[in-house]
């Protein structure tokens, strides 16, 4: 039997949160210690998974399979594609860079690592689910330390109210795309959870249609899909920096990935039918979202919005049905991860000397943090989709695959990028360059290693993916083949 | 079947109830030898006695495949009375154990005493295949608990809860027991099994026994509290001592629901699609109700209260749903249901036996007051909420996939978007124990070992549950297959 590594990656952080726990909560460095030490195992054991991926062979690999609820044919089955995969080795990175950014946090350190990684254990879960019920299990299980997360830690404002309609918002999703799922099982008629089997079974195309929306809503709740957008960049905005980070950089991924692995590699034909009308509402999300970013004064809006906005094009990828979409939605969820992980970490180290964000009342962050300034200025360009960073080789290919589908959908999702440069470029002018406000004067002072080095970490990585794709491109289009073969080989 | 005589495996298909009075009459005799300092220990010693009592039935009273009626045609050996019986006495010795440590409660002898002949009725009840036996046992249970809940003399809301109890509880009874007596005259027999075959061979026309099973299902409702029949809850638990109202959510209501089950499923299957249609109103009304109301609330105990209103309704889809799925979804829902909410109780108590308080601003600062106290509260509220990885979670995945089988997809919409109600006031709970901060933040907050024992029994309990679940659910399946 092969080392169950993927159970590994699942389990180390509710272990470690364990562990944390029993901590005594004076010990607060001795907690930091544990928590940084567990994420680095679970990033390492992520990288590994990722570089063993055998590509040529494809399909699923590093599979196991146990018996969990045999009567309903529930068992705890894992695996991972060229889909899954590099949101694996996502979850690892944010997961490591986000212990370094809350090093600093003083209140109840211990509590909050705990929530923190039990999060993280749901978020590893839902991505090597190959079980309907097991993939709910660890969605919820995501969902819920959100609230406590944001409610505790997060910003005195506006916590509670973001916190609030945040869970409930996507408790909502899940519980609607968890009728659809039920429906599945007893429609299937071969009374299992296992989405391998469930794939083969080939629903009528009726079934299919009705319960789509159900499923693909449900989850794309989590992806911020137009009109349900809404409780993101209020929760963005409201949680604490790590919490952001992941948030943003690896939930609404998890919310993306439901939705393609349950709503359209399930229901195929369901999807065939709605994708002409859901890219309607992706085109929304992309420029409006663009727009709204471009217009707000608080700078953890401005990302809050972009958010939105480049989520917008996973979903809009996704909707393409098509190869060059889908392998550009599959690099983007990749890449919007890290770029946005990057971004929430420089708005927490602002937030944190300048306690502002009023865009109009910072500046000059340059002269104090010359470091960050660079890693933003890198995620900026991913951000713009520059090539030689991540961010061009993911929405290139987005913006191919919606123009063989629909090409003035594809010219007008093209202004977004216009104006994430005007507010990105309008960030950096704003922020990091002109003058240091007076009021900041002696007392901002530089960021700590350990904020250096998640930075310094993350841009790495975009950058190493922009000037190198073929390090993921082939791994994700393997994955491609995957779903377009429940597509018919569309 | 139904002539049985006498015979000896029939003592120990009932050990469990007979260790339960023995237990009884043991602390009777140790409350007069000890002296009053030493007293706290008969909690002990009735906890201990009724985990005694259900290894005993572990080993000894495990039912057959086969349904047995016994004792001439009064009670049935089955896995479903099993099965709750075994529920009926953990939750018992965990009341126990939430008792000791309170004033003017845990020292008294009568205390234990009442509550063991409760638990006994309790008992029978979840086995009575006679509606004679059946209206004994539900009186057994409840004459009790009348008591226990106005317990506290010298508080004018005990006493008031006392005497609300014993009226709608005395009311509802009468009425139940004129359906029984109209059931006796169409059938000519009180066994409920006998009752089944002749209303098979059309004893009786549909229209009256329709309104027969009416007036039954008001003494039922009863006991579960479902709406329109739940007014008394949120008094009855607000004014009772903590750990009866714990008792009264958990093993009272479980008690409910077994006789409502064995009585619907086992004398009126042909009835199904009339009170198949009554339930399904009732436990839609029963969530909505309970959940909205729920928000609305400032004390704890009546939130919770509300909360287990609610709770009835979402176990009544699996009664709805008439199937194997659903039944056996029942039994499981109430396992999860009766350990979650004898957590969630057990904390309130060992909160409010501190503060002196059950309003929910007292749980203001609670995570810094005693962070495992939190927790344990934490991991029951979210359990109830159906989150994973707790029981809760499982339980609503069972009874809404129940609901989705027998193809009444509306009544799982209507139990998901309650769910949602439910999470809310749950979290808001959960808001004050962990974000606010109280004056009395640092005043020390300390949890006897009664309490400490009794809580993580639970809470692991609830993630074993909610983790490991397929002996559990085989085991409300087998509870299930003696109904059908």
């Amino acid at each position: 039997m092969q080392f169950p590594i993927l159970s590994v990656i699942v389990f180390t952080p509710i272990i470690a949160a364990i562990l944390i726990l029993l901590i005594p909560a004076e010990r607060k460095t001795e907690v930091r210690v544990t928590a940084l030490a567990a994420a680095i195992i679970a990033m390492l054991l992520s990288v590994w998974v990722y570089f063993s991926y055998d590509i040529p062979a494809g399909g699923y690999q590093f599979t196991e399979q146990y018996n969990w609820l045999p009567q309903l044919g529930i068992t705890f089955f894992v695996g991972i594609d060229g889909m899954s995969a590099p949101l694996v080795l996502l979850t690892g990175i944010v997961m490591v860079t986000g212990v370094l950014i809350s090093w600093g946090v003083d209140d109840r350190p211990r509590e909050f690592f705990f929530f923190l990684f039990i999060l993280a254990t749901g978020v590893f879960g839902v991505f090597v689910a190959l079980d309907l019920f097991m993939l709910f299990f660890f969605y919820e299980i995501a969902v819920f330390p959100m609230y406590l997360l944001i409610a505790i830690w997060g910003w005195k404002e506006t916590r509670e109210y973001a916190a609030m309609k945040l869970t409930l918002y996507l408790f909502i999703g899940s519980v609607v795309a968890l009728v659809g799922a039920l429906a599945m099982f007893f429609a299937s008629g071969i009374g299992t959870f296992n989405m391998l089997e469930l794939e083969k079974v080939g629903f009528t195309p009726e079934f299919q249609r009705l319960w789509f929306p159900f499923v693909f809503f449900g989850f794309a709740v989590l992806g911020g899909i137009f009109p349900f957008h809404n409780w993101s960049p209020d929760g963005h905005v409201a949680a604490p920096t790590a919490v952001s980070m992941f948030h943003a950089g690896v939930l609404m991924k998890l919310g993306a990935f439901a939705a393609l692995r349950v709503g359209i590699m399930l229901l195929p034909e369901g999807a065939k039918m709605w994708m002409p009308w859901i890219i309607l509402l992706t085109l929304v999300n992309v420029v409006y979202g663009a727009f709204i970013a471009s217009v707000q004064t608080d700078f953890k809006y401005v990302i809050g919005f972009s958010s939105v906005s480049h989520m917008g094009l996973v979903a809009m990828g996704f909707a393409a049905l098509n190869r060059d979409g889908l392998l550009g939605a599959g690099l983007q969820m990749f890449s919007h991860g890290v770029m946005t992980a990057l971004f929430f970490a420089v708005v927490g180290m602002v937030y944190d000397r300048a306690h502002t964000r009023e865009i109009p009342r910072l500046g000059g962050f340059r002269l104090v943090m010359p470091l960050v300034t660079l890693a933003f200025i890198v995620g900026g360009l991913v951000s713009m989709g520059m090539p030689g960073f991540s961010g061009f080789i993911a929405e290139f290919p987005i913006f191919m695959g919606v123009w063989a589908v629909q090409p003035w959908i594809a010219i007008v999702a093209a202004i977004s990028i216009v104006v994430t440069a005007s507010y990105i470029i309008r960030i950096i002018g704003r922020v990091f360059f002109g003058q240091l406000p007076e009021e900041f004067g002696g007392h901002v002072s530089d960021v700590t290693v350990m904020d250096k080095v998640a930075v310094v970490f993350l841009s790495t990585v975009l950058i190493v993916l922009g000037v190198y794709p073929a390090i993921m491109v082939n791994l994700v289009e393997s994955g491609v083949n995957n779903v377009l073969r429940l597509l018919g080989g569309a | 079947m139904f002539t049985v005589e006498f015979e000896p495996w029939m003592i120990t298909a009932i050990l469990p109830e007979i260790s339960v009075i023995v237990l009884a009459a043991l602390i009777l005799i140790i409350d007069l030898a000890l002296p009053e300092e030493r007293r706290k220990n008969l909690g002990w010693i009735t906890a201990v006695g009724l985990v005694l009592a259900l290894v005993l039935g572990l080993i000894f009273s495990r039912p057959g495949e086969q349904l047995r009626l016994m004792w001439g045609g009064m009670l049935s050996q089955d896995w479903l009375g099993f099965t709750f019986r075994m529920v009926f006495l953990f939750a018992a010795a965990m009341t126990a154990l939430f008792s000791i440590d309170l004033p003017r409660l845990g020292e008294r002898g009568e205390y234990y005493v009442l509550m063991l002949a409760s638990t006994l009725g309790m008992m029978l009840m979840a086995s009575s295949a006679d509606l004679i036996m059946l209206y004994l046992a539900i009186e057994t249970t409840s004459i009790p608990l009348y008591v226990l809940a106005g317990f506290l003399i010298k508080d004018d809301k005990s006493t008031e809860s006392g005497f609300k109890y014993f009226l709608f509880g005395a009311m509802t009874s009468a009425i139940m027991l004129y359906g029984f007596s109209l059931l006796y005259g169409f059938t000519g027999a009180t066994n409920i099994y006998m009752i089944a075959m002749q209303l098979f061979n059309g004893a009786a026309p549909a229209a009256p026994l329709i309104g027969v099973l009416i007036l039954i299902l008001v003494g039922f409702g009863f006991k579960i509290s479902a709406v329109p029949l739940h007014f008394w809850a949120p008094d009855v638990y607000e004014g009772a001592p903590t750990p009866i109202a714990g008792f009264l959510s958990t093993a009272s209501k479980a008690a409910g629901f077994a006789v409502l089950l064995r009585v619907l499923i086992s004398a009126f299957p042909m009835l199904a699609p009339y009170w198949g249609a009554v339930i399904a109103a009732l436990a839609t009304a029963t969530m909505t109700l309970g959940n909205l109301l729920a928000l609305a609330q400032k004390n704890i105990k009546r939130m919770l209260a509300y909360s287990s209103i609610a709770h009835a309704g979402y176990a009544m889809i699996g009664v709805v749903a008439l199937s194997y799925l659903g039944t056996a979804s029942v039994v499981f829902y109430l396992i999860v249901y009766v350990v979650t909410n004898l957590a969630a109780f057990g904390t309130v108590a060992a909160v409010g036996r501190i503060t002196g308080s059950d309003e929910i601003a007292s749980y203001a600062g609670l995570s810094r007051r005693s962070p495992w106290l939190a927790l344990a509260l934490m991991v029951a509220f979210l359990s109830l909420a159906g989150m994973p990885p707790f029981g809760g979670f499982v339980v609503k995945f069972a009874v809404f996939a129940s609901a989705v089988q027998a193809n009444m997809i509306w009544l799982a919409v209507i139990g998901v978007l309650n769910s949602i109600v439910g999470l809310y006031y749950y979290l808001t709970v959960l808001k004050y124990v962990y974000l606010y901060r109280s004056e009395d933040e640092n005043k020390p907050l300390p949890v006897p070992w009664s309490y400490k024992f009794g809580l993580t029994v639970l809470c692991l309990g609830i993630i074993l549950i909610g983790t490991v679940f397929a002996p559990w659910i085989s085991l409300s399946a087998s509870a299930a297959a003696a109904l059908f």
